[in-house]
């Protein structure tokens, strides 16, 4: 970057990466303690059993091991259930208890049961295996929808019917509108679980310092503050004697969301045993024990007219809860997904039913655009339904009912109004960019060659930069959505920006120093940006959902233009001029038409730290906090195009190419936006192609590692053809919208409609993802022989 | 079991059990964290290191495997200033999380050696046993073949220290050497 170049806007490289390059990552696993024991869970084989007892004399007997501890214990020691802090409203929702450790009964393979602390982890690792757990078996059940029929064995004796809760969303006339349709389509759609699978699997380290009766819990966690604030309620530690620090945390795509069982049994412990204790997961216990996502069954349909004018869409969905209630599991398949049902579309009626329901199965939370991927797609799915019903173009019919531009707010049926809105642009673009007419030639020449080659489009609108905390009290969500943030400056001019989101891996220690560079005129590493630490970081809700470049601004820009204000006063005092002759560019304030003879925001900084003489009213330091909570969510939205090729003999689908068009709003970093759009689409495209994780009727996970759960690799993907449009939104001082979770939202249903559009010419229907080879095959087969 | 291995250069001589993995006693003998552990059936690549010259998993190799053998790990790769790989990581936006990135440094940084006009189809397949969830690899492949354009065979930064280390006199030797081919 030159002098001259705005930081905002430029793709400054990160301040992260020196030590992430060279080795130097601060992981959570790589620190240790003085005295530092290891802790190994036991966990349960059976997916769902009586506990009749557990016998732990060989366990304590062995080399090293310095302690096990079951449930009883823990809960004797005053520990209390994992809280669920994601309610929803209007529904009869079901929040049975979650003891850290299991008490009587487990209830997914994986559940613990007893807790080994050894000197090293080789050590625990060998008693946990020496645990005797007598187990009686019980009935399972692993499906949402079979969860519901009578019979099915109960996952909680106080649940019944499984059903954590009936939720519903409905907005206009839905039954008219069928009624008056020409045409209606619809399908069951299984929006497949999915394993997050963030590359550092989960851990904690807890030093509990009896002195001050405090503790420090480093832990791999995308919001620390919720972490400390969920710990005070069941560790029965008052929050301000607990610290909770996330170092560097190797992605988390929302499984480091939840406060977790394991934060709470290495701090119990701590406790127990006055030595610092680490838990570091396996990949095979990540899988177990670390949330899944998505898992819905939806019975769903949409209405129109002949000339494609969408009327409507109904829906029914079964949302896979797992054994227990994470932190958020609530809120993913309703709030964040029924209320996006609308889509980029005028509908004018929408109604789903959501049931939420527990099964014997890892508990399913939040993961990458939770909720919207799946309203993404029921949607998305159902318009190219409409389209070929209609024997019409894809883009023609989604061009018909795109809601049109709006910049003062947009209501859609289910409630919702949409920030900002200018779909046909995108679209156009992405056309373009794709050569989308000339591409449909080649299409239609390929397919005369009896070549399956289809195309995929999707015009997608999602929610995010969650949110206006009125909003998350009134639907259920257990905390606020503001961020907060102090700009602090130091004496010599370098500057420290604390911030209560929890970045890992998205880039904002350098978007963030760029935005105080560009608004203050000081070098982007003149600022350091300090997150993931609850002593050192102002309250703030964490980094998820699209939220931390939208939220967290607010706060920042808050606190700038406090020190604006602040450094204008000071300056006119110094230069003795009038606060309003004095301006404020690029790190010098001045009096009009003088700027020589200005101030750098350095000398102010320093003139403010000394404090030597000061202007009347104006406090010592150059320093400023600032509070921000959102009036509106926002919608960034964009057009996806992808094409696939099929190849009829083996059902291999050769992923050719994608262009997404994105708008996020005003871009801080292009190179940083572009890696978030690149690494969602994989995310997304990935479900389709690949990624599917499998119970067996018992409740094992089948697919239960690396081996058996396919994470995309390199050669799978074609190169990435990125566009963008930029309409900024209202909803924050910036104009900027998030970016992680729209290429995830987007490409998930581009990919399957296109790989549904290469199949089209044979009759192919419908093929539940994940698409692999084998299915595809099987689908292409049975159309054959169905047209035979 | 007593084992003698050198890591990036520097040799230690430690009791391990049998089954101690190299990665673990990298990261627990030796104290050098940053090669990761992200798996447990070696898929993920993220522990990738050099053993003697070779990239590996060093969760795929037992401690007393590599008795008497050289290791060199990410924390070797820059010496003084960064290692070509690593500015290309950078400077292409080739990490997000960082967690498999000295994994996947590690394993670019051969494969180029080996393929230094590689082309982009073989940087990708090139990667196979090394898995990203951050990035998809879209800027990972940029990085790497930005490293590999810039690769030097004769830069002393791309061998392993313990030979670069060298003396005056090899050097004026080596000096010598190339002047008359």
């Amino acid at each position: 970057m030159t002098a001259t170049e705005r930081a905002f806007g430029s793709s400054v490289l990160r301040l992260e990466d020196p030590r992430l390059i060279t080795g130097k990552g601060r992981f959570t696993d790589n620190l240790s303690r003085p005295g530092m024991a290891h802790m190994v869970v036991v966990r349960s084989p059976y997916a769902h059993a009586k506990i009749k007892s557990i016998d732990s004399t060989e366990a304590a007997a062995m080399p090293g091991v310095v302690a096990v501890y079951t449930g009883g214990e823990m809960e004797a020691a005053g520990f209390g259930g994992i809280p669920c802090a994601w309610v929803v409203p209007d529904s009869d929702t079901q929040t049975p208890a979650h003891p850290p450790i299991a008490i009587d009964t487990v209830r997914y393979v994986g559940d613990a049961v007893a807790i080994v602390l050894a000197d090293s982890e080789a050590q625990a690792r060998d008693a946990a295996y020496a645990v005797d757990v007598d187990y009686e078996p019980l009935g399972v059940v692993v499906n949402a929808k079979a969860a519901t029929e009578d019979g099915a064995p109960l996952v909680h004796d106080d649940v019944p019917g499984n059903q954590c809760f009936h939720w519903t969303v409905s907005g206009g006339d839905v039954d008219a509108a069928f009624s008056e349709a020409d045409v209606v389509v619809g399908e069951t759609i299984v929006n497949q679980r999915l394993i997050p699978t963030a590359m550092e699997p989960r851990a904690a380290l807890a030093d509990w310092d009896s002195s001050m009766e405090s503790v420090t819990l480093w832990v791999t966690s995308q919001n620390p503050h919720i972490a400390r604030f969920l710990l005070s309620l069941d560790t029965g530690i008052p929050e301000h004697k607990i610290r909770v620090v996330a170092p560097d945390v190797g992605g988390g795509f929302g499984s480091k969301i939840p406060h977790y069982p394991e934060d709470s049994m290495v701090i119990f412990a701590s406790q127990q045993l006055n030595r610092p204790i680490k838990w570091t997961e396996t990949r095979r216990e990540n899988y177990l024990a670390t949330i899944h996502g998505r898992d819905h069954v939806e019975e769903v349909e949409m209405a129109a007219k002949r000339d494609g004018t969408i009327l409507g869409l109904r829906a029914k969905t079964w949302a896979n809860l797992g054994a227990y209630l994470s932190t958020a599991s609530t809120g993913v398949p309703t709030i964040l997904h029924g209320l996006m049902l609308s889509g980029a579309y005028n509908i004018p009626a929408i109604h789903e039913d959501v049931y939420g329901v527990f099964t014997n199965t890892t508990p399913v939370d939040a993961y990458r655009g939770a909720g919207r991927p799946e309203a993404t797609f029921m949607v998305e799915r159902l318009v190219d339904l409409v389209a070929r019903e209609l024997s019409m173009d894809p883009v023609d019919i989604r061009r018909k009912n795109l809601i049109e531009p709006f910049t003062e707010g947009h209501e859609v049926a289910t409630g919702l109004i949409y920030d900002t809105g200018n779909y046909e642009p995108a679209l156009d673009q992405a056309l373009e960019m794709f050569g989308y007419e000339e591409a449909r030639k080649q299409q239609a020449e390929a397919r005369s060659k009896g070549r399956l080659v289809g195309i995929g489009v999707v015009t997608y609108t999602e929610i995010c930069g969650l949110g206006p905390s009125e909003v998350a009290g009134a639907v259920g969500f257990g905390g606020g959505l503001w961020e907060s943030a102090i700009v602090r400056f130091h004496p010599s001019g370098k500057v420290h920006l604390m911030v209560g989101v929890s970045p890992h891996g998205q880039g904002e220690a350098t978007t963030f120093a760029q935005i105080v560079s560009d608004q203050l005129g000081v070098a982007v590493e003149d600022v350091e940006v300090i997150y993931g630490d609850t002593d050192q970081t102002p309250m703030g809700w964490g980094t998820y959902g699209s939220r931390t470049t939208p939220v967290a601004s607010g706060a920042i820009m808050g606190a700038i233009e406090e020190l604006k204000e602040k450094g204008t006063k000071i300056a006119a005092h110094l230069l003795e001029a009038a606060e309003a002759d004095v301006e404020f560019n690029d790190g010098v304030f001045s009096v009009k038409g003088s700027r020589e003879e200005g101030k750098t925001i350095q000398d102010i900084v320093l003139a403010a730290n000394t404090a030597w003489s000061m202007p009347e009213g104006v406090d010592p330091g150059f320093e400023a906090s600032a509070f921000f909570n959102p009036a509106n969510f926002v919608y960034p939205f964009g057009t996806h195009i992808a094409q696939v090729e099929v190849d009829p003999e083996t059902g291999e689908i050769d992923f050719q190419r994608y262009v997404a068009v994105d708008d996020c709003g005003p871009i801080i970093n292009p190179m940083i936006v572009e890696g978030q759009i690149h690494g969602g689409i994989v995310q997304g495209a990935a479900q389709v192609l690949w990624e599917g994780a499998h119970y067996d009727e018992e409740g094992n996970l089948v697919t239960g590692s690396l081996m058996d759960y396919a994470i995309p690799k390199a050669e799978f993907l074609p190169k990435f053809e990125l566009g963008k449009t930029e309409t900024p939104t209202a909803v924050n001082p910036l104009g900027v919208k998030g970016v992680g979770e729209t290429g995830t939202i987007g490409s998930t249903p581009t990919v399957y409609n296109a790989v549904m559009d290469a199949l089209a010419p044979l009759g192919v229907g419908q093929v539940h993802m994940p698409l692999t080879p084998e299915k595809v095959w099987r689908a292409i087969n049975q159309a054959q022989e169905g047209g035979n | 079991m007593e084992v003698s291995i050198k890591v990036n250069g520097k040799s230690y001589e430690r009791e391990v059990e049998p089954r101690t993995l190299l990665v673990d006693f990298i990261r627990e003998d030796v104290g050098l964290t940053g090669t990761n552990v992200g798996c447990d059936t070696t898929q993920c690549g993220a522990c990738t290191v050099h053993l003697d010259g070779a990239a590996v998993k060093s969760c795929t190799v037992l401690a007393v495997q590599a008795d008497g053998a050289s290791v060199n790990t990410i924390e070797s790769l820059a010496n003084g200033e960064l290692h070509a790989m690593q500015q290309a990581f950078t400077e292409k936006h080739g990490l997000q999380c960082g967690f498999c990135t000295s994994g996947m440094i590690m394993t670019a940084v051969k494969l180029v050696e080996s393929h230094p006009d590689i082309e982009e189809d073989d940087i990708r397949h090139g990667l196979e046993g090394n898995l990203c969830r951050c990035t998809g690899y879209e800027n990972i492949v940029r990085a790497v073949a930005e490293g590999a354009r810039r690769f030097d065979p004769h830069s002393p930064w791309e061998m392993d220290p313990a030979e670069h280390k060298i003396t005056l006199r090899e050097a004026e030797r080596r000096a010598r050497e190339r002047s008359r081919t």
